[in-house]
C-alpha cells in the first residue's frame, strides 16, 4: 500500500485538559475511500482538523505525500480540500466569490472554467450570484464541497457530509464521491452511520473515545468479524428445545417456529451437519432454513462494547 | 508567498467595504461635517487664532486623526473577528499561507480603507476651510503611517477578542478618550502645566502633532519626536502581532 496520509502516535489534549485523541495511527492509501466510523464525540472532527492544520497535535506527526503537516504546510495543505461537519459560510457573500476565495486562499490561480464546471457538477451553476444566507442547508452543503474542491486537492476530508441531507443530494452526493476516487482523489469520510460506510468505503476505521480501534477492508472487516446465523424454520411449532439438543448454541423463538444457530464463519468446524443430524434425530422436521450474516452495525456495536470497562 | 492568497483576502475585505459603501462613507463625512458647522464655524468664529492658524483651519488635522484612527482600528478588527465568531476561519487556518500572509491581506485592506477615508475628509474639510499643505511630503508619510500602525493595532483587537464586547470595548474606552485628550481641538500648551506633562503619556498627542506639522508648521512636540513615537507603536504592534500568532494566543486550538 502507497500511503498518502501517514499518522503517527498522535495524540491531542486540549487546553480544556481533555484528551481527544490517544495515540492514533494510521495510513491511509493513495486514492482509496476510508470512512471514519464513531459515535459523538469520538474524536472524528479532531482527528481531520490536525491533518488539515487547523488543530495542533500535542505529540505524535502527521506526514502527507511525504511530507510533514507542519514544517512543510505549504505542500501539505495545498493537497487538501476540507468539507467541514458545520455549515460554516458567511452571509452575504456570493456562491462564485467565496468559491473564487478559496482558490485563492489555496494557491491558486483564477481559473473561471474550472470552477463554472465545479458549480455545474455540484447543480450550483444557477445560484452562482445568489447570496449565502438565502440558500438552503443542502445548498449551503454543496458550496461547502465546491468551496473545498476549488483547488483541485488530491486528498479530500468530508466530515459527515450526509448530515442534514436528503436522499436525493445524498445519491448526488457518492456519485460526486466515485466519480473523484476514479480521477484519483483520495477520500476520508467520517460517518455515525454504518450503512453508509458499507455503502461507499473501501476501507472502514472505527474510533471510540480517541482510540482507532481497527482499520480494516470493508469485505475483510465484513468476513472476519462477522458472525453467521443458520435459521431454521420447523414445520410443527415446538414448545421447548428438546434436551438432546441443549449442546448446540441453539435458540428458539418465542412463537416455537424457528430455530436460530450462531456460528462463527472463521472456526475450523462449523457444526451445522452435527447439528443439523440432531435436530432430525429429536423428531423435528424442517420446513425452511436460511442464513442471515451481521451487519457492520452488529460488528460496531461488538466492538464498542468490548472497550467498555 | 502566497500572493494568490493575499490578493483573494485584500479583495473580499475591500469588496465588503464596497458593498456598504454608503455606511462606510458617510459616517465619517458627515461626522466631520458635524465637527466643522460645531467647532469650526459656530464656536470657531469666536475662538482666537491658535499658534497664528484660525480655529476651523487648525482641527482639521486632529478631526482626520479622530477618523482615521477610529476607522482604522474598526475595519482591521472586525475584518479578523468576523471569520472567528462565524468560524469561517477553519478556511484560513487549512490553507498555504503563512501568518505573515494573513496580516498583509487584512492589516493591507483596512490600512487602505482607512487611507482611502482619510483623503475623502481632507477633500470635505477643503470645503469649509482653505487647507495649505506645507510638507505633503509629510503629510502622506503621516496619513500612511498612522493607517498600517492602528490597522495593525485593529488587528491585535480582533484575534484577542472573543465576543463583541471586547471587540468594541478598547476602542470606546481607550481611544477614543485618547484622542480627545490628544489636542484634537486645541493645543496642548493652552493646557496648566501639570495637565500638559500628563498629557505627553498620551501617544495620540505626538501623532496629532507631528501631523498638524506637516499642515502648519506649528506643532506641540519636536517633529522628530511625533515621528519617532507612531514607529515605535508600528514596532510594538508587529512585536506583539508575532507573539501571538508564535504561540497560537487566541488563535488556534
Ligand atoms: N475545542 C475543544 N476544546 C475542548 N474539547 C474539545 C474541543 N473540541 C472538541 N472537544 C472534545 O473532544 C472530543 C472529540 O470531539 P470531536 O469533535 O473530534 O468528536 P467527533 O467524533 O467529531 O464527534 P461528532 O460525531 O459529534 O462530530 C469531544 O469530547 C469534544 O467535546
Ligand atoms: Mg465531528
Amino acid at each position: 500500500m502507497q500511503a498518502i496520509v501517514s499518522i503517527k502516535d498522535l495524540s491531542k489534549t486540549y487546553q480544556s485538559g481533555f484528551q481527544a485523541l490517544k495515540h492514533v495511527n494510521l495510513d491511509i492509501a493513495d486514492g482509496e475511500i476510508l470512512a471514519l466510523l464513531g459515535p459523538n464525540g469520538a474524536g472524528k472532527t479532531t482527528l481531520i482538523s490536525i491533518i488539515s492544520g487547523i488543530v495542533t497535535p500535542s505529540t505524535g506527526s502527521v506526514s502527507v505525500n511525504g511530507f510533514d503537516n507542519i514544517s512543510d504546510y505549504r505542500k501539505t495543505r495545498a493537497m487538501i480540500g476540507l468539507v467541514p461537519q458545520e455549515l460554516t459560510l458567511g452571509q452575504f457573500d456570493t456562491v462564485w466569490n467565496t468559491v473564487s476565495f478559496s482558490r485563492g486562499l489555496f494557491g491558486r490561480k483564477k481559473d473561471n472554467a474550472y470552477l463554472e464546471q465545479l458549480l455545474k457538477d455540484l447543480s450550483l451553476f444557477d445560484k452562482k450570484d445568489a447570496e449565502l444566507r438565502a440558500l438552503s442547508g443542502g445548498m449551503k452543503r454543496r458550496v461547502l464541497i465546491a468551496k473545498a474542491l476549488s483547488h483541485e486537492p488530491k486528498i479530500l476530508f468530508l466530515d459527515e457530509p450526509t448530515a442534514g441531507v436528503d436522499v436525493e443530494l445524498r445519491k448526488d452526493m457518492w456519485n460526486i464521491v466515485r466519480r473523484l476516487r476514479d480521477s484519483g482523489v483520495t477520500i476520508i469520510l467520517t460517518t455515525h452511520y454504518i450503512e453508509e460506510a458499507e455503502e461507499i468505503a473501501d476501507r472502514i476505521g472505527v474510533i471510540n473515545k480517541g482510540e482507532l480501534l481497527l482499520v480494516e477492508d470493508k469485505k475483510t472487516l465484513m468476513h472476519n468479524l462477522g458472525k453467521k446465523q443458520l435459521i431454521v424454520e420447523l414445520k410443527q411449532t415446538a414448545s421447548h428445545l428438546p434436551p438432546s439438543l441443549a449442546g448446540y448454541d441453539l435458540e428458539l423463538s418465542n412463537d416455537g417456529e424457528q430455530l436460530t444457530y450462531t456460528y462463527d464463519t472463521m472456526s475450523d468446524s462449523t457444526g451445522i451437519t452435527d447439528m443439523l443430524q440432531a435436530i432430525q434425530s429429536a423428531g423435528l422436521l424442517l420446513k425452511d432454513m436460511h442464513i442471515k450474516q451481521s451487519s457492520l452495525e452488529d460488528i460496531f456495536v461488538d466492538l464498542v462494547k468490548e472497550v467498555k470497562p | 508567498m502566497n500572493f494568490q492568497a493575499i490578493r483573494v483576502i485584500f479583495h473580499q475585505e475591500m469588496l465588503r467595504a464596497w458593498e456598504t459603501l454608503f455606511q462606510s462613507l458617510a459616517s465619517p463625512v458627515i461626522s466631520t461635517c458635524l465637527y466643522f458647522i460645531v467647532f469650526g464655524s459656530a464656536i470657531g468664529s469666536r475662538i482666537e487664532n491658535i499658534d497664528g492658524v484660525p480655529y476651523g483651519l487648525f482641527i482639521v488635522p486632529g478631526l482626520t486623526m479622530l477618523s482615521l484612527l477610529t476607522q482604522s482600528i474598526a475595519n482591521a478588527s472586525f475584518g479578523i473577528f468576523f471569520p472567528k465568531f462565524t468560524g469561517t476561519i477553519y478556511e484560513i487556518h487549512s490553507a498555504p499561507i503563512s501568518h505573515f500572509e494573513i496580516l498583509i491581506g487584512y492589516v493591507g485592506a483596512a490600512a487602505t480603507k482607512s487611507l482611502i477615508i482619510g483623503i475623502i475628509i481632507l477633500f470635505t474639510a477643503s470645503f469649509f476651510v482653505e487647507l495649505n499643505i506645507a510638507h505633503p511630503v509629510w503629510m502622506v508619510t503621516f496619513l500612511i503611517l498612522t493607517c498600517i500602525s492602528f490597522s495593525l493595532f485593529g488587528f491585535i483587537i480582533g484575534l484577542w477578542a472573543n465576543d463583541f464586547e471586547k471587540l468594541q470595548v478598547i476602542p470606546l474606552l481607550v481611544i477614543t478618550p485618547l484622542v480627545f485628550l490628544g489636542g484634537s481641538f486645541y493645543s496642548v500648551n493652552m493646557l496648566p502645566p501639570f495637565w500638559q506633562s500628563v498629557t505627553l503619556f498620551n501617544p495620540v498627542v505626538y501623532l496629532i502633532s507631528g501631523f498638524r506639522w506637516s499642515f502648519f508648521e506649528v506643532s506641540d512636540v519636536s517633529v522628530g519626536v511625533s515621528l519617532a513615537m507612531i514607529v515605535g507603536f508600528l514596532v510594538i504592534c508587529i512585536a506583539i502581532v508575532g507573539w501571538m500568532f508564535r504561540t497560537g494566543y487566541r488563535v488556534k486550538q
